[in-house]
Parts: C-alpha cells; structure tokens; sequence
C-alpha cells in the first residue's frame, strides 16, 4: 500500500480538483480529506455517510459557581496563571492583564456576576493550569467535543473526511485520526493507494498530513504567491524527509513562472510530474459536483452527449487529458519509492 | 479601527483585496497593514515593503534541571500537551510539543524547572506603498514548527493606536490561527469566489465569525465564473454582499506577476473606496477610537 499526499502550500490551486480525479482515474483506493479545517473533497465525490464519530482531542476549563463564590476578587490565581489571556474578571480590572496575552480579551461577555472569573472558551488552550491553582477547586477540566469524522461510500470508493468544529484546535489531532482511519480500511480491503487531500498552509494539519507518506505531490500555480507558497512547502517536506513531484495547474496562466518553477523543481532535483493548462471546464465540473475527468463541459468529443457523475470514460477536456496524464506518472514514482514501514511511528511522534 | 479579511478557504482572492484596499486608502487615511497569515505570508510579494524591524517571537518552554529533579512525574501530569515526560526517574522536555503554559514549572516541587524562551517565528514591520505610508506588519513561523496563533498574536500586538485603520489578512481556515487573527476585529470581510468550494467554506467562515460575535460582509471574486449560489446564501443569510470583482484573465494574469490591480485597473480602486465606505458606514461611530485598535 501506498500513501499520497496532494498539498499545495497555498489554497485556491487545484488541489482538491486533482484528488477528485484521481479519485477516479486510481483503481483501487481510499480517499482521505485531511482539509479538517475547510473539507471540499466531499463536494465532488458525493459520499454517502456510513458512520459519524465524535472528535474528543482537547479539554476546555469550566467554572463552578457555587464553588468559585468570588472569593478571590481582583486578585483571582486563576486569571494570573492564565498565560493565554483566556480567564478575565467581569468586574472589569483583570481584562488584558495576564501575562503573555499580547492581545487584548475585551469580550468579557458579562455573564458572570461581578468578581466573578468569566472563562473565554475560545482563547482556552486547555493547559489546566488555572484548575490547579484555584484555591476552591472551582475550575474543572472537561472534554471538548472538538468536530466529527466520517466514514463514507462513494463512486469511487471508501472515503474518510472530518469536520472540525468551529474555532476549535487540534486539527493536526484530527487529521492523524482521519489517516489512521484511512489506512486502517486501505488495510482491511487490501487497497492499493491512500490517497490524501491535503490542508494549505505548513503548520499543524499539514504536518500531520505528511508524516509518513510517499509521495507528497505538491500542486502548484504560476504566480507569485504560488511559487513562493511552493518552495516553503517542499522546504518543509525536506525537513520531514518526504520525497515530492511537482503539479504546475494553470500552467498557461503565466509562462515564464512556470518556467522559474521549472527552473526551481530542476535545481531541487524535484520532478515536474504534469502540467496542467487553464480550462473553464474544471469550473464547470465542480459546479455540477463531479471530478473534472469525469465532465465534458470543455470537451469537444462529448458536447450534445449526456454524461452520468460516474462516467469516467468521458474525460476529453484539456485539463483531464494532462490530469490523465499526470495520474499516470504518479503512479509510476509511488511504484519506485520503497513502502513506508516507520508511517506508525513517525505519527505516533508527530501527533500535533 | 481594525478590519480583518478573511475567507474560510484559501486561493479565493482574500491577500488580493486586503493589499488592494490598502493601497487604495494610501495617502486618505493613515493604514497599517497587517499579514497574519503566518504560514504563508504573501502580501509582501504584491506591496513590496521596506522592512526595517524584525524581532523574534519566542515562546516559554521548560528546561529541566537533573540536580535539582527528584523524577516525581508532577510535570508530566500536569502538562496536557505531552511536552513533558518522566521517565526513569527523570523528567525530558519536548520543547516542540509545548505551548508555553508553565505549569510544568509553576507545580514542579523541588524547582527543578525553569523556562528558556524558544524562537517559533519573527516579526517583521516596515513600510509599503507610493509615499511610504502604509506601515507593514507581517509574521512567518519557523519551518517546521506548528504553532502558528502565538506568532498571529504577535503580529496583532504591533497594530498602531486607535485614530489608525488596520487591515489584517488573515490565514486561510477556521481554526485556532483564524481565530487569532479575527478576534476583536471592529468587521470582518469574508472573500469568496462563486463556486461549490467557495460557497462551503464560506458557510463555515460566517459560523466562525458569528461566533466571534464580529460584524462582517462578502465580497465576491471572480464573479460569474461559477454559480450564483453564493448569492443566494448571502440573501437568505441576510449577509451584505459588498463588493463583486468580476472573473478576468488580465486581473488573473496581473496577480500571478505580483502586480497591484489598482494600479493596472484603476476601475477596481474605487470599487475598493465604495467597500471602504460601506464597511465605514456598518461599523459606525467607534465608541472610543483612542482605545480600539490593539
């Protein structure tokens, strides 16, 4: 079994249009969603929910009252342990005052009465440390349901996605469920691929996303922000050991930066593995909720045909023909890399 | 008064219309800018700034002293993050699991613990535009590290004084480094584009900020490129749509080159003071302006 990891370093460049391709165009496969943050993938592959499981990661502080009875007033141990500017007294002197809260914590709600700590769940990152030094035992530490992940049928096969709830942390907790989660089925049905739709950005989630994997295939754009999202990403595959390809999306879009990306992937020893022009039908397949292979909005074969969501033998428009194309090379380097046996380990590790 | 651009998914155009409407207020109205988007700070690539500070963010985390360690485990039980552990009668910090919380040292009975500061980021201010009046802000965290909202925090922390308009660009999502960035923002402006994608992560960004309890309005990018279904959100939602910027290859391949729209477009510069003055009007008198922005 192998693991792929399609991620972009920035939002917004095709990435999740390329899962839902390869989706199509992979035999046999798992598809993951690991954008917990913002879930798209679910968008073009239509699953049908099979089981819906609760998401507990975090604990958040929460204040008894009867126990609290303001006793500690101005002074309360809790708001001054408190280093994420999260406990704030509604009598109105302790907002903003705690120490290593650089941002002010002006929405004191006012639902406590005065003297008492208001507990702002948004800015508590669940340390514990105010329940421990409150002289009362008014402050518990209790469990978060921080989101929910799915089990799911598609067209195309098992699909593992998430939602996390919102404002709430431990996506990287999350995404590690819902690979683990993934493999485990890939596992139990002997399936070939996992195939991962990645978060943006570099941090937690995506970290989590990409411990272990085989091939990290980053999708890329010919702009600025693209090339420049790009190099921090593969910056930060390096840095976890992670071989990469390259996906150059609306290459068209700017010649000469794909080009430099080109350029870049050959000074980095990094392939290029496809090239993908600019094609309106990519946006109409995902109006209609179908991976863009699987359209022909674009494709002068199958214009006045009537095409099924899971006809995949119609795929004749500029982008799927390249996205055909680019499946086909994929495949070929997770063919070469040697299977990872240390994927438990490392996430064990990387769990955050 | 501090105005946050946000958009729940990324690649919709949201560090496109922050650095443009901070552009087109350049010279009207003394701007600061800031690039929250820590993972991936690209506004730098379109304003050009000149940076003149940097300074490390940097985080609390333990270090153990053996002398003094009786290997008790009191730090590895109180630390919810796993960054501690005590083993064999000794206790080993994980300073990248840490989240600076200082419980570890705050119980630890014997004293053994005290804590060293950790670089996660920097912080960098300079200054944008014609005239050199748009003070820039922006923040990176370090390769590799996964706390992102300390580093958000930091950068809010340089927004100038009140009398000021901010414009933060926020990171992309809805989770913790969002937050950090959208909190206590006087509006919120949701950037979105008229698809499937858009749409979806557009509802997950309105359920943030109204959670947030932070007023905010939609822009539309690339309108007419997809459906209209975002529109219809927004009207059954009752969500003001402020600001519509049609799908065009010129302002497609403007953007890949790192040009700045209002300068190639001048047509979109006043679209931008119209959804300035919209945002103006919704947010209404501040109550005390010398106050607001921190």
């Amino acid at each position: 079994m192998k693991e792929l990891l399609v991620i972009s370093g920035k939002g917004g460049t095709g990435k999740t249009s390329i899962v839902g391709a390869f989706a199509v165009l992979a035999e046999s496969k798992v598809l993951a969603d690991s954008d917990v943050d913002a879930a798209d993938l679910h968008l073009l592959l239509n699953p049908t929910v099979k089981t819906i499981n609760e998401f507990r990661a975090s604990k958040q502080a929460v204040l008894d009252p009867a126990k609290c009875a303001g006793q500690c007033s101005a002074s309360a141990a809790c708001a001054e342990v408190c280093r994420f500017g999260a406990i704030s007294l509604s009598c109105g002197t302790g907002a903003g005052t705690n120490a290593g809260g650089s941002m002010s914590v002006s929405d004191t709600g006012g639902a406590a009465g005065a003297g008492f700590p208001h507990i702002d769940p948004v800015s508590c990152e669940g340390c514990g440390v105010c329940a421990r030094a409150c002289p009362h035992g008014a402050i518990s530490m209790e469990d978060v349901v921080s989101g929910h992940w799915f089990v799911s049928d598609t067209a195309y096969g098992p699909m593992v996605h998430a939602r996390l709830g919102v404002a709430q942390e431990n996506s990287g907790k999350l995404v590690t469920q819902v690979r683990r989660e993934a493999r485990a089925i890939a596992e139990r049905q002997g399936l070939e691929y996992v195939i991962i739709d990645g978060p943006p950005g570099i941090g937690c989630p995506v970290i989590s996303s990409m411990s272990g994997v085989d091939l990290a295939l980053i999708v890329t754009e010919p702009t600025v922000s693209g090339t420049h999202d790009m190099r921090r990403v593969v910056e930060l595959a390096h840095y976890f050991g992670v071989r990469t390809a390259v996906c150059i999306n609306k290459y068209d879009l700017d010649e000469a930066s794909a080009e430099q990306i080109e350029e870049y992937c050959r000074s980095e020893r990094i392939e290029v593995a496809g090239r993908i022009p600019f094609d309106e039908g990519v946006v109409g397949a995902l109006v209609r909720g179908v991976p863009m292979v699987a359209n022909a909005d674009s494709c002068p074969v199958c214009v006045g045909d009537s095409v099924q969501a899971s006809d995949s033998a119609r795929p004749h428009g500029k982008a799927a023909l390249a996205t055909r194309e680019l499946w086909r090379r994929v495949a070929v380097i997770l063919k070469q890399s040697p299977s990872s046996q240390a994927y438990a380990r490392e996430v064990s590790i990387r769990d955050r | 008064m501090i105005v946050s651009v946000a958009s729940g998914k990324g690649g919709t155009g949201k560090t496109t219309i922050a650095v443009n409407l901070v552009l087109a207020l350049e010279g009207t109205m003394p701007v600061d800018f800031l690039d929250c988007d820590v993972e991936e700070p690209n506004a730098h690539l379109f304003l050009h700034p000149v940076l003149e500070t940097s300074e490390r963010v940097t985080l609390p985390v333990p270090v153990v002293d053996e002398n003094k360690c009786s290997g008790c485990g009191t730090c590895a039980e109180v630390c919810a993050f796993h960054a501690i552990l005590s083993l064999g009668g000794r206790a080993i910090a994980f300073p990248e699991l840490c989240h600076g919380c200082g419980g570890c040292a705050r119980f630890c009975p014997t004293g053994a613990i005290s804590e060293v500061p950790r670089e996660i980021g920097v912080v960098e201010t300079g200054r944008a535009g014609d005239t050199g009046a748009i003070r820039f802000v922006q923040g990176r965290v370090n390769i590799g590290t996964a706390l992102a909202p300390p580093v958000v925090k930091a950068v809010r922390s340089k927004a100038g004084p009140g009398d000021r308009v901010v414009i933060i660009d926020s990171p992309p999502g809805t989770s913790c480094p969002v937050v950090a960035s959208v909190k206590g923002s006087d509006y919120c402006l949701l950037v979105t584009e008229p698809t499937p994608f858009g749409l979806n992560d557009l509802a997950l960004a309105v359920d943030m900020v109204r959670e947030l309890g932070v007023p905010f309005g939609v822009a539309i990018n690339r309108a007419g490129l997809g459906d209209d279904k975002v529109a219809a959100y927004c009207r059954q939602e009752h969500i003001p749509v402020l600001l519509e910027i049609p799908f065009d290859r010129r302002y497609a391949a403007s953007y890949a080159r790192g040009g700045q729209l209002v300068r190639d477009f001048p047509e979109l510069g006043d679209s931008l003071r119209g959804l300035w003055r919209q945002i103006r009007a919704a947010v209404g008198p501040l109550p005390e302006e010398g106050e607001m922005a921190r």
